[in-house]
């Protein structure tokens, strides 16, 4: 017994020596999984600025929703960075982000993209508008959006390209359950899509840009297409209210917004939300860009669309398979 | 984890225990731990019966039923032919081919996933595209329950006295009714142990068959993958309602699976 509780004195005294005998700081970043290689890349060139000097980071990446439920079961997150708002959000319902995450210059944002069509080398079905996908016999690959958070956002990008060429929104839903008689395969997430359309399958898979940049540069047989009217792709980033470095944590959450940062970004296929980064790069602008605001926000849009009982889109992926 | 419950449940105890009040408890103990409480855990959890009686997760029931029996069956053949193979013939490389029956369980099921989708997919280099068919799901799940019956009839036959069989012959009896009359009672427990397994892993898996099925509700869709969809947008009640039911199912099949073993055992010889 008295053994036991020596041993157990000296596992509670650890972490406070530790702590005491060296100034650094440890930051949990919990991330859904794409911007990877970029946070990789993002958490070394902190490191070399002032702010960051003797920080270090453990990280953590998984599918959006999976982090977000992690983090809301007790996981400890310095920085949660997530595919989509309401990930987000339900973090704020539990205290555990502070309700003012969003009020800054960039809303809570840290990077950007657009849903895009990615299509096989030389776009032999010649697929450019959201119409063309229903041209007969044309497969698409899309993940299925119960199971890919991140998927949510290409739904909507149908969705809004439909209202912006002059739909009802009746007619835009129409259109969604069309598309989906096209669907022929509906991965889990937005890598075993890239996988499953690799190995051959469909004519268009709907992803991206910044997984577009990623496949070509890992030299991949495909190209793809911007839609004239597409969603842009907003990726929140906040400090959780339970940091016990918030100093920190806020400095780098703020170098992430800085010019180099956002640049390492861009490399690494996703659009800047500094306008100024995206300098150098090609990121075409598309004249009918629409954000989550224009079909609704996602607090309605979730409720309309992808409530798990009730939502329009259960009924539609139960009827893909063109 | 219904698995464990049949092996451990089924295992055969003939022998007198040294301390059985002790070795009773530990059992009782590591048994509630690791098996009882988190499934206990689970019904607790689960609500929201709703989200098993849709069309969607019926049909995603009866899919995963109907290939794990399928894929229990052809294993309970197979893998008995390929225990016949390592125990009775030489060969070169019986090593190599011996080791290789245990690979599917070595490599993370994911994996298996993609690699039977580059080998059976649209771009197969053998012409056999199976890939988002059931077809493609029953090729995914034989390969990741291969190694149970092939396992659990191995031991058995090793150590089946061939005398008997000699002596069936000698009476006149062919090949096919020493196998019939004299292996096949004693092997049949050890294959139907391994059929439960291969039942139980197949209903659970989840790695292998996501990729290469495409998960089309209806068409490919298996219960594993209906769940996690259920999960990640947040009805984690349905979840554990869906994985309860079909646990329940399993139990039932799995208790159906031990009394007929028990029954040839008794039975049999």
């Amino acid at each position: 017994m008295r053994r036991i509780s020596l041993a157990l004195l000296i596992v509670l005294l650890l972490p406070a020596l530790a702590s005491g005998a060296s100034k650094d700081t440890k930051l949990t970043l919990v991330a859904y999984s794409t911007p990877k290689d970029a946070y990789g890349q993002l958490i070394s060139a902190f490191q070399k600025t002032q702010a960051g000097n003797g920080v270090t980071f453990s990280q953590s990446y998984g599918a959006s929703g999976e982090q977000s439920r992690a983090v809301a079961a007790g996981l400890d997150a310095d920085i949660v960075a997530f595919s989509l708002e309401p990930d987000l959000t339900s973090l704020v319902q539990k205290k555990l982000v502070a309700k003012s995450w969003n009020k800054d210059k960039y809303k809570g944002m840290v990077t950007r993209s657009v849903v895009v069509f990615i299509v096989r080398d030389g776009n032999p079905k010649k697929l450019t508008t959201w119409n063309d996908l229903l041209k007969p016999g044309v497969q698409v690959i899309t993940p299925n959006p119960f199971t890919s958070g991140g998927a949510r956002w290409n739904v909507m990008a149908a969705y809004g390209g439909a209202l912006r060429s002059g739909q009802t929104p009746k007619q835009a839903v129409d259109y969604l359950g069309k598309l989906w008689k096209h669907v022929v395969a509906q991965p889990i997430s937005a890598r075993e899509g890239l996988q499953t359309f690799l190995a051959g399958r469909g004519d268009v898979f709907l992803a991206y840009e910044n997984e577009a940049v990623f496949a070509q540069k890992k030299g991949q047989p495909v190209q793809f297409v911007i839609p004239k009217a597409t969603i842009l792709i907003e990726n929140p980033i906040a400090v959780t209210s339970t940091s016990k470095h918030p100093t920190e944590a806020k400095a780098f959450v703020r170098f992430l917004r800085t010019r180099d940062a956002q640049k390492i970004f861009a490399q690494n296929g996703y659009r800047p939300v500094v306008p100024a980064a995206a300098r150098g790069f090609n990121f075409p602008t598309r004249p009918q860009l629409f954000t989550i605001k224009y079909v609704g926000g996602w607090a309605k849009v979730e409720k309309k669309f992808f409530d798990p009982k009730t939502g329009l889109m259960v009924k539609f992926i139960g009827s893909s398979g063109g | 984890m219904a698995a464990n419950a049949e092996t451990l449940s089924a295992a055969p105890g003939t022998r007198r225990s040294l301390a059985p009040g002790l070795s009773i408890g530990l059992s009782t103990l590591y048994l509630s731990v690791i098996v009882l409480l988190p499934l206990a855990a689970l019904s607790w959890k689960a609500h929201g019966w709703g989200a098993i009686s849709t069309s969607q997760a019926t049909a995603a029931l009866r899919l995963t039923l109907g290939l794990s029996l399928a894929v229990a069956l052809v294993n309970a053949v197979a893998g008995t032919v390929i225990a016949w193979t390592l125990v009775r013939d030489r060969f070169v490389g019986q090593g190599f081919v011996n080791a290789l029956v245990d690979l599917p369980f070595a490599l993370p099921t994911i994996v298996a996933g993609l690699t039977l989708l580059a080998l059976y997919g649209p771009k197969s280099p053998v012409g056999i595209n199976a890939a988002f068919t059931r077809w493609g799901l029953l090729l995914a799940l034989l390969f990741v329950t291969l190694p149970f019956v092939v396992r659990t009839v191995q031991p058995v036959l090793f150590e089946l006295d061939r005398e008997m069989e000699d002596a069936a012959a000698s009476l006149g009896a062919g090949r096919f009714t020493t196998f019939q009359r004299i292996i096949l009672p004693s092997i049949l427990p050890a294959i139907l142990s391994g059929v439960a397994l291969a039942f139980a892993r197949a209903i659970g898996e989840f790695g292998a068959v996501v990729l290469i099925s495409g998960n089309l509700p209806f068409k490919t869709e298996v219960v594993s993958v209906y769940v996690f969809g259920r999960l990640e947008s947040g009805d984690s009640g349905g979840a554990a309602a869906a994985s309860v039911v079909i646990l329940l199912i399993s139990f039932g099949v799995l208790l159906a699976i031990g009394a007929l073993r028990r029954w040839v055992m008794r039975h049999g010889r």
